[in-house]
């Protein structure tokens, strides 16, 4: 309990760091007044229209990147296991990148998510038909695998073809994700998938723990697996689709967050998926909050940022995996 | 009281027919061990039963549904896995998986049941070291406490015995035995006729997916039975350690 009472804190501290931090330089107070009881002027616009979205959005992200990303480790029993592996995040990156070739995307505001939200359906639909309601986890990790090679190859052929330089830096840009310019818009657009998404992984505690037994076991003790199979597939499906949606492709939240906290949940991956719920807004909205801190002027992309710091604590995890033997 | 009844009861796996024409009931208070050659059918015939993979005829396990099975049967499959490494007691508790409506935590009578298992199998001690730390046996015994955690009248174990010494062998198979006397049952498929024969109170042998024979060890184990199923010889001796079982040859 004192793991999750320390996370939600941290959680709750970054979030407020997120609304007061910024290139506007308000004064603490004031942007709170604002952001609570609002009035007339620039002030209000900032921290309603700018900064509370772009906090929100961080922490919707990335506490259901973390979510996923504990869910599909529980669910495959691998460590290595990360919400992209299902191949969702590849195709909805796909319908982004075609949404802004075509120039949907500058014609319609609301082009992109719409596009890659389908992206990401057709992806998840190839899955499901390809690795089966049943079978076992290497049929889904194969199937996942195909599906983003080949989402990807057809990311780097619209880029090949691309007339436009334009058109294809800016793709390059958007692939590396961000959650600068986000509106309430955006927020309303991934709200509820991300919600059904969670409530959907939300439910899975008790049956991940059995499958530490393995599935036959886990089945012999009442647990469906046909179920669990299609739960952790449109759960991590609709909050991933909808993260790639806005802020476009972020990794490594769901990879380390559920690795870097498992010893501080006795391994049980049931609690595990909670504590990287909030362990995953909370490495989000740090990155996003070094994005802002570290180089203000040059657009940092988060992205970039998650995959900087995710990469080497990863590489630290496995080195101190391997050297107590797990 | 009948706590497993198979009827006519037969299983395919990808369109090959494994298993048919079986019929056999399993009252309380029994230690059966299930015996054939490799590929006769007995892991099969295990899962079919609990309804973990399709069948023909009836099962009286596999009727049930999901969560009332799991109040009915514990069942420990011939993998040993541990996935992550969670404490020994956490390991056991997940025995009492069908026990816990749904979101639940555990209450005192599942807590009690922990305990008691861990008691049973002789963890207490080690409750809250690292399930994978452990070494093969004790991991066997965590396992074994799982089932025992689940509180169900009968308990099926797939090659239980399998990759132990003999010290861990013999205790496993006592511990079935204890079960038994206490009025639960024991389904357990065996390799080891020696041990089948000593511990088992009733043999169930299957050869090319059929029911071959079903009874006392002595009535069971046969020349004939032995090298029709089997195709070894053996020596068998009653003595007061039992019925003692020694494979001696291979007939060609």
């Amino acid at each position: 309990m004192r793991l999750f009472a320390t996370l939600a804190t941290l959680v709750v501290l970054l979030f407020v760091a997120a609304l007061l931090i910024g290139p506007a330089g308000i004064a603490p107070g004031t942007a709170l007044r604002a952001l609570i009881w609002g009035g007339d002027g620039p002030l209000t616009l900032v921290m309603r229209e700018i900064r509370l979205p772009r906090a929100l959005l961080a922490v919707m992200i990335g506490g259901s990147l973390g979510m996923a990303g504990a869910a599909m480790q529980g669910y495959l029993r691998n460590p290595l296991a990360d919400p992209g592996l299902i191949g969702v995040s590849s195709s909805a990156a796909l319908g982004a990148v075609l949404a802004i070739q075509t120039g949907l995307a500058a014609t319609f505001a609301f082009g992109l998510p719409i596009a890659a939200l389908s992206g990401a359906l057709i992806g998840v639909t190839l899955v499901l038909v390809l690795a089966g309601p049943r079978g076992g986890a290497l049929t889904l990790i194969l199937a996942g695998i195909a599906i983003s090679a080949l989402a990807g190859a057809l990311t780097a052929l619209v880029l090949n073809l691309s007339p436009n330089p334009f058109a294809a830096n800016e793709i390059v840009f958007w692939m590396m994700g961000s959650l600068s310019d986000r509106s309430m818009t955006h927020v309303w657009i991934a709200l509820p998938l991300i919600a059904v998404g969670s409530l959907l992984l939300m439910r899975l505690p008790r049956a991940l723990d059995a499958l530490t037994l393995g599935e036959d076991a886990a089945a012999a003790m009442g647990i469906n697996l046909i179920r669990l199979r299609l739960t952790v597939i449109f759960g991590t499906a609709a909050v991933v689709g909808a993260g790639v949606a806005v802020a476009g492709a972020i990794g490594f939240v769901g990879l380390v967050v559920p690795h870097l906290l498992r010893r501080y949940v006795g391994a049980r991956p049931g609690q595990l998926l909670w504590a990287s719920a909030l362990g995953g807004a909370a490495m989000l909205l740090t990155a996003d909050l070094a994005v802002r801190l570290i180089l203000p002027a040059r657009d940092l992309k988060l992205g970039v940022v998650t995959a900087l710091v995710g990469a080497p604590l990863f590489l630290h995890l496995i080195y101190r995996t391997r050297r107590e033997g797990l | 009281m009948t706590l497993l009844s198979l009827q006519d009861f037969g299983a395919a796996l990808r369109g090959r027919t494994i298993l048919r024409d079986v019929t056999l009931r399993v009252g309380p208070g029994e230690l059966v061990g299930i015996i054939g050659p490799n590929g006769a059918g007995k892991t099969t015939l295990m899962r079919a039963a609990l309804g973990l993979i399709p069948s023909s005829g009836s099962s009286s396990l596999a009727a049930l549904d999901a969560r009332a099975r799991g109040r009915s049967v514990a069942w420990m499959p011939q993998a040993r896995e541990i996935a992550w490494p969670v404490t020994v007691e956490t390991l056991v508790a997940l025995g009492r998986t069908p026990h816990l409506a749904g979101g639940a935590r555990m209450s005192d009578a599942d807590q009690h049941a922990v305990d008691t298992a861990l008691a049973q199998m002789d963890l207490t001690e080690m409750r809250g070291r690292t399930a994978t730390h452990l070494s093969g046996g004790e991991q066997a015994r965590v396992l074994i406490g799982r089932a025992l955690a689940q509180e169900t009248p009968l308990l099926m174990a797939d090659e239980p015995t399998a990759g132990l010494d003999p010290a861990h062998q013999i205790a496993t198979m006592q511990i079935f035995a204890e079960l038994a006397e206490a009025g639960k049952s024991v389904i357990v498929s065996l390799h080891d006729l020696g041990l089948a024969a000593r511990h088992c109170t009733r043999l169930i042998v299957i050869g090319d997916g059929a029911l071959r024979a079903d009874g006392l060890s002595e009535e069971v184990l046969t020349p004939a039975l032995l090298r029709d199923v089997f195709g070894i010889t053996a020596h068998l001796q009653r003595s007061d350690q039992g019925l003692i079982f020694q494979p001696l040859a291979v007939l060609s």
